[in-house]
């Protein structure tokens, strides 16, 4: 299992993946948008997407959960 | 036994190291034993050692745990000192120390770089007198190697531990590279820990190579072997020259990395949609010829050396894939450091910049932002080698500044096309200037006036404007970049200049 966390402080742009979506390495799951530049949030190992924290709009701060990878 | 016999009976003892179970408990840990690194680690096993005999007559402490000498790394002659932790786990004793010293002194005179193979325990606490806090105590290593620093390379590969004042042996190195698993850098043990502070922790969490080299940023490269860690030393030392009164060496000139992609498409137009800096690194650089440094460590910024038609080059490249290459306070840090290890030794530097700026709001604030800042921007501004600023895509705020804006001496400044230079982005300038405005208006009316606020913005940081202005030296088609960057540092390459005249600047640290 997986935890994916902010790298940063922003909003959540868009979510690229859905619970259920299978990802592998390097893979986008998320989207921030921070400092006016979209932030790519990947996936570090390969796996599905058990579950998203975050909805788009949603604020996250640095270190937040953002998915659970398994 | 005749003389000879003597001498090649004691030889042969002292070489073997420390007890069999020593070695046997090494093996499984994956660690080598230190004269099978040295083979590795020169073109051909150590050319001399001194002191091999050093407390020959205490029986059981061969070479004192330390092994000193000299070999060559791609013909340069070398120092290196190396502990052997099959002889009391490489702690120190007096007559170690003193070996240390002498091989750094070696150093210093003969002007060579210096390798230390730590895996070390620390202090030898019976010998602590003779050992710890005197004019030859183990203080003067540290003294000696503050004097080496920025006259010769000096690296640190890290094996095993390096425990309490021994920590500081990779401190003062220019590079630290950490064995995965093995290697581990702490001032109190976790079991002190416990014991001082009730804190309850691994050796790995607190001080483990992977903690170093993406958290604290002790650590500046991250192996899985001791292999990996040598063959990344003998790559790195041929960036560098012997010493600071030379330019690096030059090596044979390869092409770029093939790629189906141009520069021109790798960069996306629109300003904030992320990219991978390290795939237009591919297309200006000889091929394979990137040695990153702090690979793993505020990745938002790309420092490494490399090659550009066989000539070494430092770069410092903000990484817009991560963090929005947004610079924080690590990735100043980081930046610092590197810029001063390129200009102590002649390296060109140069600069791709794509950045929004530097990271704002209270944690960062709280972290010191400004100091760390401030100390990229100092190592960057008294860096007399050549010294070339790219404008990939946008430079806004401190972040020019930071990556040798114009008015920091850069040899020249250039641009791509679709470069951006600006106080700050549009979107955030409008808001920034408009704000009671755009509250005012309806639903409709806003997003139209955001649109033509924005627009009128980005043409007056328009890029052929700031050409036209000069604060640019040129603008290139970006599958140019290689070829322009030949020219320009051949031409810089004789730049001899002193920053300004003084004992030393008061650092922002």
């Amino acid at each position: 299992m997986e935890k994916i966390v902010a790298s940063m402080a922003g909003n959540v742009w868009k979510i690229v993946k859905n619970e259920g979506d299978a990802v592998s390495s390097g893979e986008d799951v998320v989207i921030l948008e921070s400092m006016k530049m979209e932030i790519p949030i990947s996936a570090e190992g390969d796996g599905i997407v058990k579950e998203l924290k975050v909805a788009e709009g949603d604020f996250v701060n640095e270190g937040d959960e953002i998915a659970i990878i398994e | 036994m005749s003389f000879i016999e003597e001498l090649e009976q004691r030889a042969e003892t002292i070489k073997q190291g420390g007890k069999d179970k020593y070695h046997e408990a090494n093996t499984k840990k994956g660690k080598l034993f230190v004269r099978k690194r040295l083979e590795l680690l020169f073109d051909r096993d150590m050319e001399i050692e001194d002191a091999f005999f050093a407390n020959c007559m205490a029986g059981d402490l061969p070479s004192d745990g330390v092994v000193t000498g000299i070999g060559k790394i791609n013909g340069q002659n070398v120092c290196v000192m190396a502990n052997d932790s099959t002889v009391k786990a490489g702690s120190w004793g007096k007559r170690t120390v003193e070996k240390i010293l002498r091989i750094q002194e070696t150093a210093l005179k003969l002007e060579i770089p210096i390798i230390y193979l730590v895996d070390s325990a620390g202090a030898r606490i019976t010998d602590q007198i003779e050992m710890f806090p005197g004019r030859r105590g183990a203080g003067r290593i540290f003294h000696n190697q503050i004097k080496l620093s920025g006259r010769v390379p000096q690296i640190c590969l890290l094996f095993g531990p390096s425990a309490a004042g021994g920590a500081y042996i990779p401190a003062f190195c220019d590079i630290v590279v950490m064995v995965e698993g093995n290697a581990s850098m702490y001032l109190g043990s976790p079991r002190m820990a416990e014991k001082v502070i009730g804190e309850k922790v691994t050796l790995e969490e607190m001080g483990g190579a992977r903690m170093h080299c993406t958290i604290s940023g002790v650590g500046d490269v991250l192996v899985k072997t001791e292999e990996e860690a040598i063959t990344y030393a003998r790559k790195y030392l041929n960036y560098f020259p012997a010493n600071f009164r030379y330019n690096p060496p030059v090596t044979d000139p390869l092409d770029v990395k093939a790629s189906e992609k141009t520069i021109a498409e790798i960069v996306p137009e629109n300003q904030n949609a992320a990219f991978n800096m390290l795939d237009l690194i591919d297309q200006v650089i000889d091929e394979g010829s990137l040695v990153e440094v702090k690979k793993e460590f505020a990745k938002e910024l790309i420092t490494g050396l490399a090659r550009i038609n066989g000539r070494s080059v430092g770069i410092i490249a903000n990484q817009p894939r991560v963090k929005g290459g947004v610079l924080f306070t690590d990735s100043a840090d980081k930046a610092a450091k590197f810029i001063q290890l390129c200009n102590a030794f002649n390296i060109p530097l140069l600069f791709l910049t794509d950045v929004p700026g530097f990271m704002i709001g209270t944690k960062v604030e709280r972290e010191g932002i400004i100091r760390h800042g401030a100390k990229m921007l100092s190592s960057m501004s008294e860096a007399t080698v050549p010294k070339i600023s790219v404008i990939v895509r946008k430079a806004y705020g401190a972040g020019l500044y930071a990556m040798a804006g114009p008015a920091f001496e850069p040899d020249s400044v250039i641009a791509f096309p679709n470069a951006q230079i600006a106080v700050m982005g549009p979107e955030a300038a409008v808001n920034a200037v408009h704000a009671n405005k755009i509250a005012q208006l309806s639903e409709e009316e806003r997003s139209a006036f955001i649109q033509e606020k924005q627009d009128a913005y980005r043409e007056e940081i328009d890029i052929y404007r700031l050409a036209s202005e000069m604060v640019i030296d040129d603008i290139i088609h970006p599958d140019r970049l290689r070829e322009e960057l030949i020219k320009r540092y051949e031409i810089y390459e004789d730049k001899n200049l002193t920053f300004t005249e003084r004992k030393h600047g008061v650092y922002p640290v």
